[in-house]
């Protein structure tokens, strides 16, 4: 088996009184890819951004690589170096240009040369079919376009594992292929991925493994297969229901 | 057509001094509020609860403190600080005392404005920079100051309009430049066509600070031009 990249024990995160995650306990090998589903507002964002110290937790632990994950760390900036995450809504920086929104944080966190950095991105940017798009600023980007180009400067900073946080739930339906595209192909290469997406076809063919949540825990967890074939929880059940549609056919 | 005390001051050259120690005063005092109201408008954003670095009760007796100076009416606070310019520059008269007035009056007024440019910045993008590892030094200059800058400048032409204004106020304990002209000469004196002139000439160096204000904004904004 390979070696654990992240481990999480017992997490629990509260908003005020309302708890959003209750004892959540997963651990991620290296190469894996876990898909994480469920009803909205079952805490699977909170998850991604606990575990990115984004998010203060109320109990339990986050490992990477065996050290902690929280806001009091000290070494966090090292931490968080090492987890890449994109979100729903790019979050590029809009005054920077497409090539230095990527170079920003190898050059001025991780200490890289300019001349280094710059190489990587304009690589990593003709692998996503971006290259052409290196001096655009953002607002000249569609939709799918900024979201190649986060997931881009998420890689270049070399994380050890990547969160994926809806990345194509504000895409217009066209684009949203040429982005899961890419994930699909850092799966290929054997990125550690933890992935949340609405789109249930594309969590089939990526993932290793499914963690279903609902209400804060984790309800079922299994092989792809097995979770959307033949689903344990009535709970889950119910929710991939939500995903088909039949025609009733009524005839007289 | 121009009265006699219009022509006397004109050819003396004096409304053409009374212009340069306006922008004079203007320009230096905006340039030393910003260099007190900026950090002063960052500190009050980071410690801001929703911050980067919040710190709630510091935040709150700061705020206490800019809002204070920021109450007074500018003509209440010029007498108050008397005793204060003079412990700075030495003489409580003049433009050198003025300017520790404008300075004492804006930097609070500046603070506010920079902390509301600030707050514009996208939190999802300051989050982004966080999720990299950035600390927070970083994100004041790479992120947060750069983000917000045409709205920072936005706000200095306005700033440096009111400080304009002020400064005219300030003819009423000793300042000069084209407010004292038009109340020592126009109203004071009966002329009412050197209080227009200075009207006049006012007018335009506020439009010259708005258009090259404007401009710069234009030439910065990289986020909304199609």
């Amino acid at each position: 088996m390979s070696d654990v990249v992240l481990k999480i024990e017992h997490l629990v995160k509260r908003f005020d009184d309302q708890t959003v995650l209750k004892d959540i306990s997963l651990t991620v090998r290296e190469g894996e890819v876990i898909v994480v589903v469920g009803p909205s507002g079952c805490g699977k964002s909170t998850l991604l951004r606990c575990i990115n110290a984004l998010e203060e937790i109320q109990g339990g632990k986050i490992l990477l690589n065996g050290s902690s994950v929280s806001r009091e760390s000290r070494n966090l900036s090292e931490i968080r170096q090492k987890i890449g995450m994109v979100f729903q809504s790019y979050e590029l920086f809009p005054h920077l240009n497409v090539l230095d929104n990527i170079i920003l944080a190898p050059t001025k966190v991780q200490k890289r040369s300019r001349e280094e950095a710059k190489v990587e991105a304009l690589a990593l940017l003709s692998r996503v079919g971006l290259l052409e798009k290196a001096n655009s600023f953002p607002r000249q980007l569609s939709g799918g376009q900024k979201q190649r180009v986060a997931i881009v400067r998420a890689l270049c900073m070399h994380p050890e594992i990547m969160l994926f946080d809806e990345v194509t739930a504000a895409l217009d339906p066209e684009m949203v292929r040429e982005v899961l595209d890419v994930i699909l192909g850092l799966a290929g290469q054997g990125k550690t991925m933890i992935i949340v997406t609405h789109e249930m076809q594309f969590a089939r063919a990526v993932a290793d493994r499914v963690i279903f949540l609902d209400e804060g825990v984790i309800k079922e967890e299994g092989e792809p297969d097995q979770f959307f074939d033949h689903p344990k929880t009535e709970r889950a059940k119910e929710f991939l229901r939500t995903f088909t549609f039949e025609r009733k056919h009524t005839h007289s | 057509m121009f009265s006699e005390m219009f022509m006397k001051l004109w050819d003396n050259g004096l409304i053409q001094k009374g212009v340069w120690e306006t922008i004079y005063m203007t320009v230096l005092s905006t340039a030393i509020s910003y260099c007190i109201g900026l950090p002063l408008g960052v500190i009050l954003n980071i410690t801001d609860k929703e911050g980067i670095r919040p710190l709630p009760l510091f935040n709150r007796i700061l705020g206490l403190v800019v809002n204070f100076f920021r109450s007074i009416p500018f003509i209440i606070l010029m007498v108050a600080m008397l005793p204060v310019a003079k412990l700075i520059v030495g003489v409580s008269l003049g433009n050198k005392a003025m300017i520790v007035m404008l300075v004492i009056a804006a930097s609070p007024y500046v603070a506010r404005m920079v902390e509301s440019s600030l707050k514009e910045v996208d939190a999802g993008v300051i989050e982004a920079a966080q999720s990299m590892g950035t600390n927070n030094f970083q994100i004041i200059w790479k992120v947060l100051l750069p983000e917000a800058k045409p709205s920072l400048i936005t706000g200095a032409v306005i700033s440096m309009v009111t400080i304009l204004g002020y400064s005219a106020m300030a003819a009423t304990i000793g300042g000069t430049g084209l407010g004292q002209i038009a109340i020592s000469y126009g109203h004071q004196r009966f002329n009412p066509d050197v209080t227009w002139c200075c009207v006049f000439l006012t007018v335009i160096i506020v439009q010259i600070i708005q258009e090259v204000g404007n401009r710069i904004v234009r030439r910065t904004d990289k986020r909304h031009r199609a």
